[in-house]
């Protein structure tokens, strides 16, 4: 019996020993691809990845979407895998300041990435170096019905007069021409951006979501009175405060609504809705102020070399490997999102083609992160919760940007 | 030390039984309590370096008006979910009666308590829902106009405690349930040949005997105010604009969410939360001591 034992351990320690010695061709990725198509899509990038580099064993941890946002906190400091998801813009500054990922300058220049990405470069540095690989983004624009557009006899808008003039004839009919659902406060922002990127600019915009505007100047006034006329000419969908950006997917494909300013990912529910390519379209966010250079909203997904890797030389072949244009081409093929590598190609999907049209040549103002990209996290809470607020009462305007203004000044 | 321990046995044995529990509790509860004060005292965005600042967290916070949103709204969960007391005991002396099935209703008013507090909050928020939610349905049926009850910044405390009552009541009907099985049947007796009967009854009667049962259920209910979480996450995520956060929610906000990366800030709120649930604490830990010594 203790002989038996004792082989068993001896057995047991051989094995522990001899597993160690694979560590050196391991890389560790942690990742938020929990939806069955991210999910699959990033598991064919591991395989080719693997087949095209049989020395290397990835190991790929797998957390929950929401629960990522939380869980990133812990593992970059406490045990920190080689690579990790993450975002680009303002949203990846509190990490880059803690030094808890690395810069990756020198795969950038290897693939040339600074003349292939140069859309996405913005967002991605940070001191003047790069913090990561942009992989995926996808467009925000209104996305309307176009049968009922067609029916009463409107023609998509490229100007506000057009535009205005298009939501009182929907509500002359019995339309309410935008759907929108704020209860999670992010899809104002969205609203938000779009006003300001038209009425402003682009550099106007990332100067006010970069804290050296403040929220009295006149210019911010003349955004929210562009908002103001939409919200008093009731453009929006009642209600709005209590219902999810999901829940005011109904009106829309139900008829009793014609707009939406969302994000591509808003396609998908919506076909499943019922709608298809002849009954839904997309249009770019009509013109405010003439002459302003258009901006997109284009929130770019990236991954990220951590500073605690420990297989840092396989960690930037895989950096470079998710660069290349084919390796993006398939990837984004299976997301249903655009490629940022522009050598890289979009699947044959009307709206992406479009999308991938309006973002490459019909933005020469810049691409946006998005309100909560953009911003300071704790500033981008408080100002769409004045968002939402001002959707609501807009005679609370005043005290809606002193109390903006407020943790303007203190966060900056 | 054989002799000494056989000696003092009748002493320290208590303290042995009770060593693992309390290093437990003050590793894991005491410890913390105390690293939160702490940290109320930095600012800290929980990645980098702290930074000592002193009162500086609170000083914010008396001039944040989202902590007096906050701060306000937990008063008024402190009131209203004390309801839930009473409505236990008239569920309990509504079920406790010896019809068949009895067990049955008890089970299903029991139920609510059971389910998750998500479920619960997912559940209302569809029964809230402006256009086609049961609540407006209904008053649209008897000709009142339909009210979005979480998009209003008036109602939407009120309507979020209505889901928290819901699992409260269920969990103080099952204590009041038990209290009136040891209730004392011959007191019952004394009281009717004295012509007591309906509310005095009640009050004379059967309640001094469910003092026990009433002072759990309004300890729980305090406590469950006071910690009101998952409902506000899940129903309205802090409200139209942050009008139904309560202080855990806003701690939570600061700290640990998406947009929070302020520890100290966070830790200060909780510190606030903390000083609330002292008085009650205190309160009740009197109370209790003092019933030790005097029974």
């Amino acid at each position: 019996m203790k002989k038996i034992f004792k082989n068993q351990i001896a057995l047991a320690l051989a094995g522990i020993l001899a597993g160690t010695s694979a560590v050196a061709g391991t890389l560790v990725i942690n990742g938020d691809t929990s939806d069955p198509a991210p999910k699959a899509a990033f598991q064919a990038v591991i395989d080719g990845f693997e087949a095209e580099n049989p020395d290397v064993d990835v190991v790929y941890n797998l957390f929950d979407h929401e629960g990522y946002k939380a869980a990133i906190r812990n593992f970059l400091s406490a045990d920190a895998p080689d690579i990790a998801f993450w975002y680009a813009g303002n949203r990846m500054a509190p990490f880059v300041e803690a030094g808890l990922f690395a810069p990756i300058d020198d795969v950038w220049a290897d693939q040339g990435l600074y003349s292939l990405m140069a859309s996405s470069a913005p967002g991605m540095t940070m001191d003047g170096k790069k913090w990561g690989i942009p992989f995926t983004y996808y467009n925000w624009g209104v996305y309307y019905r176009q049968d009922i557009f067609e029916n009463l006899g409107i023609t998509v808008p490229t100007n506000w007069d057009e535009f205005i003039a298009a939501g009182e004839t929907l509500k002359a009919n019995g339309v309410t021409p935008i759907t929108i659902g704020t209860k999670w406060l992010w899809t104002a922002g969205g609203v938000f951006d779009y006003l300001n990127l038209r009425t402003n600019g682009y550099d106007f915009h990332m100067a006010l979501t970069s804290g050296e505007i403040p929220w009295t100047d006149d210019r911010v006034r003349a955004t929210m009175a562009n908002y103001q006329q939409l919200i008093d000419g009731d453009f929006f969908l009642e209600n709005h405060a209590a219902l999810s950006w999901q829940e005011a997917l109904a009106p829309m494909a139900n008829g009793e609504a014609a707009m939406y300013i969302m994000g591509n990912f808003a396609v998908a529910p919506l076909k499943e809705l019922g709608l298809d390519d002849s009954s839904l379209g997309l249009f770019q966010f009509p013109e405010i102020t003439p002459g302003i250079p258009m901006a997109e909203e284009a929130p770019t997904d990236t991954i990220h070399l951590t500073a605690g890797a420990k297989n840092v030389v396989d960690a930037k072949r895989f950096l470079a490997y998710t660069a290349r244009p084919d390796v993006q081409t398939a990837w984004n093929k299976a997301l249903g999102q655009l490629p940022t590598n522009a050598g890289a190609g979009v699947a044959d999907d009307k709206f992406l083609n479009q999308a991938f049209k309006m973002l490459n040549d019909n933005a020469p103002g810049g691409v946006a992160q998005f309100y909560d990209r953009d911003t300071k996290a704790e500033m981008a809470s408080i100002g769409m919760e004045g968002f939402q607020e001002f959707m609501v009462k807009p005679e609370r305007l005043e005290k809606i940007l002193e109390r903006l203004e407020k943790a303007r000044q203190k966060l900056y | 030390m054989y002799s000494y321990w056989k000696n003092n046995q009748l002493k320290i044995a208590p303290w042995i039984f009770l060593a693992p529990g309390i290093l437990m509790f003050s590793l894991y509860v005491i410890f913390p309590i105390f690293q939160s004060i702490n940290l109320s005292f930095y600012q800290w965005d929980g990645l980098g370096t702290k930074t000592y600042i002193g009162a500086e967290n609170y000083i914010e916070l008396l001039d944040d008006e989202y902590f007096l949103v906050s701060l306000k709204n937990n008063v008024i969960w402190l009131v209203l979910y004390l309801l839930a007391v009473p409505a236990g005991l008239f569920a309990a002396l509504f079920l406790n009666q010896t019809v068949r099935g009895i067990r049955i209703y008890k089970s299903m008013f029991f139920f609510p308590f059971v389910i998750s507090q998500v479920v619960v909050g997912l559940v209302f928020s569809w029964f809230y829902a402006p256009s086609n939610g049961l609540l407006n349905v209904i008053l649209e049926a008897f000709g009142f106009d339909s009210i979005a009850i979480l998009a209003e910044e008036d109602y939407v405390t009120y309507g979020i405690i209505a889901a928290g009552l819901w699992p409260q009541t269920a969990y103080c009907m099952i204590l009041y349930l038990t209290g009136l099985n040891s209730v004392d049947p011959e007191q019952i007796e004394a009281g009717r040949i004295d012509n007591a009967r309906g509310w005095r009854m009640l009050w004379y009667v059967i309640l001094p005997q469910l003092k026990p049962a009433t002072f759990i259920a309004v300890v729980v209910t305090i406590i469950g105010a006071l910690r009101s979480f998952d409902l506000i996450d899940i129903m309205t995520g802090g409200g139209p604009w942050g009008s139904s956060r309560v202080l855990a929610y806003y701690m939570y906000e600061k700290a640990f969410s998406e947009y929070g990366f302020r520890m100290g800030y966070g830790a200060a709120i909780a510190v606030v939360l903390l000083m609330i649930m002292m008085i009650y604490i205190a309160t009740i830990l009197y109370r209790l001591y003092r019933d030790e010594r005097g029974g």
